[in-house]
């Protein structure tokens, strides 16, 4: 159990800054989900945790411990890699016990803990086998065993379900969320899925382009996304991202159309004609009888539920999802209630709240 | 069924594996065969009259002093030549796969020797070591050593080990660096993660991973130290002084062009003949058992 802190963390790769300054501060035994496109830096901000890279400045402080420039083999952190990066010409058992033998435990230590830990994971009949007769599964769960037996302060995980087939990931994932939280380790999980994001985070941070864009709990993060990158990144299918201005005195705006969209909320700051960005979920767009015309483009069923891609009078795309299948045909009607609107600056993109 | 011939009949394939075929059997088969027979032949002084003499000449081969004596210095020198080229290639290689600065020119320099010739590799080391007109001969004469490889056998020994060595290190360098390069880089940042530092990392998750590597450098060693070191070894020392240098390469060429007898001459030939094929009947069994797992 150990708190992690981090401060102002920036990362050069020769002339090309890739982590702008990060500043994180996890409790203990917490779970942080850094979540992101490719190339935003979130792997790159694991490895400085880990001390596999080094970072420009900043500091990194472990249970109370600063330990930016301290050796990973001295850090006391265990970490999950995305290829298992499992010991080929090793056992499970020696796999587990690597780590421990080199702290010098002794002998009936080390069995007590890589059996716990085995009977923890399900691998006690694997026990003798080498990695390469193992399943994409079994392997996971063997560099979960290998970081578990260290008894670290932190776990680092980097994407490690991206090598599962679909149906393995689900379960692995939630194997990941009952383990963390019975073992009360401290974490950080990288993930570029989003779902896993959700699923798995206290708390999430969305990382874009080397900054941090949002720092808050799953839920926060889709209800009310900092901005119109997390509200696009966030949620599936992505959220509708439509020009508009601010009209009737702040508490409206007005689509390219012409529709007008009341805000529920209150009024927004700044003058009539003021360029915004408002989001709408395509789960709360609404089929109304009487309202807005959608011509439908594409009908993309998904089982339990339908998404259609559709063109509103003035063209402007919008995604729908509807519940079950859909028997509509080509066009409908629809509606966009107030309540579920989210609104944006259309230049800097970012969220704004209603004036109290 | 998958169609497996791309050619109809069989004489178009036939023109066009033919000149591999031919060099294949006019230089390799054609004179193993004519040596297997001369092995079993005794020829007399004037090359007249040709005897049929069953294995007396293998018989005679391993009762002569002088033959046991070559191949007990020729297990010397593989194994020196070996243990030299391949530690020497992995610690550079070692080096190599690190970040460095100037790391391609470095590289490239290290393969170099490999495209030296043999003779002319030698002639180097003559002029470097030649207690004359070397340049490390004059030195170590200068300073007191008796340096002189014409008259003392193991300093001979010593120089030609080291010409043959220095020529081998390129190829172990470069199998030594592609081993590294294929183990991933994950299992390595596993284990400083796992904190193994240094020495015990490197012996413990890095050799074992480039142990088939290094099994499979071994023979292709010992094949080049016991058959390809021949240019390398006459240029120098013709096998002296007093046959302190005579490996058995050396040997069936002295005793077969030089002395011309040629009876006990492809009797040589074929004992080493016999060694190759058991060394890579050994590497063959090792790979097989490595792809069938």
């Amino acid at each position: 159990m150990a708190t992690l802190v981090i401060e102002k963390l920036r990362k050069s790769f020769g002339p090309i800054e890739v982590l702008h300054g990060i500043d994180l501060s996890l409790q203990s035994g917490e779970m942080l989900v850094i979540v992101g496109a490719s190339g935003c830096g979130k792997s790159t901000l694991l490895r400085l945790v880990a001390g596999l890279e080094e970072p420009t400045s900043g500091r990194i402080v472990l249970d109370g411990r600063d330990i930016t420039t301290l050796d990973p083999s001295a850090r006391d952190i265990a970490m999950v890699f995305q290829n298992y990066a499992l010991y080929p010409h090793m056992s499970v058992f020696d796999n587990m016990a690597y780590g421990l033998r080199i702290r010098g435990l002794p002998k009936p230590e080390i069995q007590r803990r890589v059996h716990e830990a085995a009977a923890l994971l399900g691998l006690e009949a694997l026990l003798a086998r080498k990695p390469r007769q193992l399943s994409g599964g079994q392997r996971q769960r063997v560099a979960m065993g290998r970081a578990i037996v260290r008894e670290p302060k932190l776990f680092l995980f980097d994407e490690p379900l991206s090598n599962l087939d679909a149906k393995l990931r689900v379960s692995m994932r939630a194997e990941i969320r009952r383990l963390q939280r019975r073992l009360g380790v401290t974490s950080l999980y990288v993930t570029h899925d989003q779902v896993e994001a959700m699923t798995l985070g206290d708390r999430l941070l969305v990382l874009h382009l080397g900054l941090p864009v949002q720092l808050a709990t799953p839920m926060e993060v889709f209800d009310r996304p900092a901005n119109t990158y997390v509200a696009g990144f966030i949620g599936t299918p992505a959220m509708n991202l439509l020009d508009a201005t601010l009209t009737a005195g702040g508490t409206a705006a007005r689509l390219e159309g012409g529709m007008l969209l009341p805000f529920a909320d209150g009024r927004r700051e700044g003058a009539d004609g003021r360029k915004l960005t408002v989001g709408i979920r395509p789960e709360h767009v609404r089929l109304e009888p009487g309202g807005v015309p959608l011509a439908i483009d594409l009908v993309e069923p998904l089982g339990s539920e339908t998404v259609l891609l559709g063109r509103m009078p003035d063209e402007t795309m919008l995604s729908v999802k509807v519940h079950g299948v859909w028997t509509g045909g080509e066009r409908t009607e629809i509606a966009i209630p107030p309540a579920s609107l989210h609104v944006f600056d259309a230049q800097s993109g970012l969220r704004l709240d209603p004036l109290r | 069924m998958e169609r497996r011939t791309i050619f109809a009949g069989w004489k178009l394939p036939l023109l066009l594996v033919a000149p591999q075929l031919v060099l294949t059997i006019v230089f390799f088969y054609w004179p193993a065969l004519v040596g297997g027979w001369e092995s079993l032949t005794r020829t007399d002084a004037f090359g007249v009259h040709v005897l049929f003499v069953g294995l007396a000449n293998f018989h005679d081969l391993f009762a002569d002093p002088r033959y046991r004596a070559a191949i007990l210095r020729t297990v010397e020198f593989c194994a020196a030549v070996t243990a030299l080229s391949l530690g020497l290639g992995l610690i550079l290689a070692v080096a190599a796969d690190r970040e460095l600065r100037g790391r391609d020119l470095y590289r490239v320099l290290m393969i170099w020797p490999y495209a030296v010739a043999p003779a002319v590799s030698a002639v180097l080391w003559i002029l470097l070591l030649n207690p004359q007109i070397g340049f490390i001969g004059r030195f170590l004469a200068s300073h007191g050593v008796n340096w002189d490889y014409a008259l003392n056998g193991n300093q001979a020994m010593l120089m030609v080990i080291l010409a043959s060595a220095w020529k081998q290190v390129s190829y172990n360098f470069i199998f030594v660096l592609a081993g590294l390069q294929s183990i991933p880089k994950a299992v390595i940042e596993a284990a400083r993660m796992d904190g193994a530092r240094g020495w015990y990392r490197f012996r413990t998750v890095v050799l074992p991973l480039l142990s088939p590597t290094l099994f499979f450098l071994i023979i292709v060693d010992l094949v080049y130290a016991a058959f390809d070191t021949f240019g390398t070894i006459w240029a120098m020392t013709q096998g002296g002084p007093a046959m302190a240098t005579e490996t058995l390469v050396v040997k069936v060429y002295n005793d077969g062009v030089v002395n011309l007898d040629l009876g006990s001459s492809s009797a040589q030939s074929v004992v080493l003949m016999v060694g190759v094929v058991a060394l890579t009947a050994l590497q063959f069994r090792f790979i097989g058992r490595r792809s069938g797992t």
